[in-house]
């Protein structure tokens, strides 16, 4: 028995091509069987997010299986860019490249472990995927496309997931502005439910962090703008208060965590302001974002006991250190998943016979 | 040969730090039970150290120099074993295990004098005096590890400098704060019953001790009620006075020491 892959990537085709042989949620089981039922193919799953639509078939002879598949999606496409039933044949791609990949054997098993590790993924090590492909699996499982082998390596493939997950650091720091200010946030007070936010203009970067802020916890929320309807219509949709703008500074003693990114010219907090306000609370710690271009809060802020003040560029910069500890950590994981990769391939390519005596080793749950 | 179980337990303690060394370095760390079970397994070496002793002088093994390190660095454990669950469990210990390795080997290997004194009587409230200061001096040291992870973390947070390892396996600055105030709390309540306990001793105690004693009593106590100076000024304070009280108890003894010789 064979194991294939076909697929599109985001590192092989553009959102155009991927959107169009995207298959939605409500079609995923149909087209499961058709494929299901293709000659040459005797198991399938079909793996379709927004950045990679995948075909994974268990075969007994893969020629056969992939020129059917092949012949299945140039026949017609099975979703649609526009909606209206006609798919993209493969004929009307760019005639430059080939945008599938085509995968075989241990190539294909290794690829899956890599996507379902987040190695594959925009973001390296991210973990949205390996939800994404369970309920994939779970849906194919659900038609009836999948049997023991591609039980077994999807089975295979959530463990490695998550051995790869708890051995390495590829899931650690945070790689987005947002992400890294809810960490930096919880490495202060911890448990984020009880902190007051407030939001200092209502830019579109600030309401992200704030929302990924109220993700972790985060339950109360003061908006201020320049613009009072539009701070109240902010803090309506977050589920805050709006706030005038010449009366933010009075209600610093309540706040926690500052978000500021106003188009002021110069810096409006300022240690002056807050100096009064940390000599009121000496335990009570304050964490400043500023987001402003000119910035909003001046540097010397960060002197004060109590103030933790991080801009825009120094966000960036520990997003950027994030990845990079990301990418270093990938020859880990590769190491790792080449191990479960021989070791599937061995049990895959046994004679039926022998599989029972192929013992896959137990993988710890805790690091 | 009863100091077997405690060159044992320096081992343990040695194993403990250096896994921990080892995994934050490669920033494969996470929180395992490995820490916890080598800084049981230790402690209950040290146990039956001071059992052994305790049956071998007929008393609360804390008549030198020597046995108080060892029952300080015995009280140090049981602190971390106590309160380590609270916060992350394997760092709180990485942090403890090099303090008490260097408590004992000082003991192990410094020229202390090592000769126990067997009970010319038996003097509960004696020690009470004794255990239960001790215990205090095992909060304070308890309270200056805190201290310690605080300063390093505040650092971090403050200079924007990240040792990946250390700042993900760190818990939160304010965390650290109330752990500190905690352990002083209760250092400094154990340390009053310790000193109102040697009150009540029918001998008379050493008044140098005692007053010495007394004067640590009220720093810890400035410390505690000084929170106003903000959580790192206490941080700082509780690794001064902690360095202070040992020097001076070592200081001390070693003076009660030579007066008796």
């Amino acid at each position: 028995m064979n194991v294939l892959c076909l697929g599109v990537s985001h590192q092989t085709a553009s959102v155009e091509v991927r959107e169009r042989f995207a298959v939605s949620e409500s079609q995923l089981s149909r087209i499961s069987r058709e494929i299901g039922a293709l000659p040459g193919i005797a198991e399938s799953v079909i793996v379709s997010t927004c950045n990679r639509v995948e075909f994974y078939a268990a075969s007994p002879n893969a020629p056969e299986a992939l020129a059917s598949l092949r012949a299945y999606l140039e026949e017609r496409s099975p979703v649609h860019a526009n909606g209206n039933g006609n798919g993209l044949a493969a004929s009307e791609l760019p005639a430059e490249r080939e945008p599938f990949y085509i995968l075989n054997g241990p190539a294909s098993i290794d690829h899956l472990f890599r996507v379902a590790s987040g190695l594959e993924s925009m973001v390296i090590g991210e973990t949205e995927i390996l939800g994404q492909i369970k309920k994939a699996y779970a849906t194919a499982s659900g038609a009836g496309t999948t049997a023991r082998h591609l039980n077994k390596l999807f089975q295979r493939a959530f463990n490695v997931a998550k051995e790869v997950r708890t051995k390495t650091s590829i899931t650690r720091g945070a790689v987005s502005v947002g992400s890294v200010a809810v960490d930096l946030a919880e490495k202060i007070f911890g448990s984020l439910a009880p902190c007051r936010v407030m939001i200092l203009g209502a830019g579109e970067t600030s309401e992200l962090t704030a929302r990924a802020l109220q993700s972790r916890g985060v339950k109360s929320l003061f908006v201020s703008n320049r613009s009072y309807d539009r701070a109240a219509r902010l803090a309506g949709e977050m589920g805050g208060s709006a706030i005038h703008f010449d009366e933010w500074d009075r209600h610093f003693s309540k706040i926690d965590i500052l978000i500021s990114s106003t188009a002021a010219p110069h810096a409006i907090v300022t240690p002056e302001k807050l100096a009064p306000v940390m000599h009121r609370r000496p335990n009570r710690p304050l964490f400043v974002i500023d987001l402003a271009v000119p910035r909003d809060v001046d540097a010397a802020v960060n002197h004060l006991e109590g103030v933790y003040l991080y801009d825009i560029d120094s966000l960036r910069a520990i997003a950027n250190q994030g990845l990079a500890v990301r990418h270093r950590e990938i020859a880990r994981c590769e190491d790792l998943i080449a191990r479960h990769v021989r070791e599937f391939h061995e049990w895959l390519t046994a004679d039926p016979a022998q599989r029972h005596s192929i013992h896959f080793p137990v993988i710890s749950k805790e690091a | 040969m009863d100091r077997l179980p405690l060159i044992l337990a320096t081992f343990c303690f040695l194993l403990s730090f250096l896994y921990t060394a080892y995994m934050l370095k490669t920033g494969g760390h996470r929180l395992s039970r490995f820490n916890l079970v080598t800084m049981a397994l230790g402690f209950l070496l040290q146990t039956w150290f001071l059992h052994i002793r305790g049956q071998a002088i007929g008393r609360c093994p804390l008549t030198n120099f020597f046995e108080i390190l060892i029952f300080l660095s015995w009280s140090i454990v049981l602190l971390y074993l106590l309160v380590g669950p609270a916060y992350r469990l394997s760092l709180l210990g990485a942090f403890t295990s090099p303090l008490v390795v260097l408590i004992q080997t000082v003991a192990l290997l410094a020229p202390i004098r090592d000769v126990p004194r067997p009970s010319m009587g038996s003097d509960p409230w004696l020690e009470t005096h004794a255990a239960l200061s001790i215990i205090a001096y095992g909060a304070f040291a308890m309270a200056s590890v805190a201290g310690g992870m605080y300063l390093i973390q505040e650092r971090q947070l403050k200079t924007h400098h990240f040792h990946s390892s250390f700042f993900f396996e760190m818990p939160p600055i304010t965390h650290l704060a109330t752990a500190n105030h905690r352990l002083l709390l209760a250092g400094v309540l154990l340390l009053t019953v310790g000193l109102l306990s040697g009150f009540m001793v029918h001998a008379s105690l050493n008044p140098v001790k005692l007053a010495w004693g007394g004067v640590m009593w009220a720093i810890y106590l400035a410390i505690l009620l000084a929170r106003r100076a903000g959580p790192r000024r206490i941080a700082l304070l509780s690794i001064v006075a902690f360095s202070l009280s040992i020097t001076a108890l070592w200081g001390l003894n070693y003076l009660v020491e030579r007066t008796r010789i």
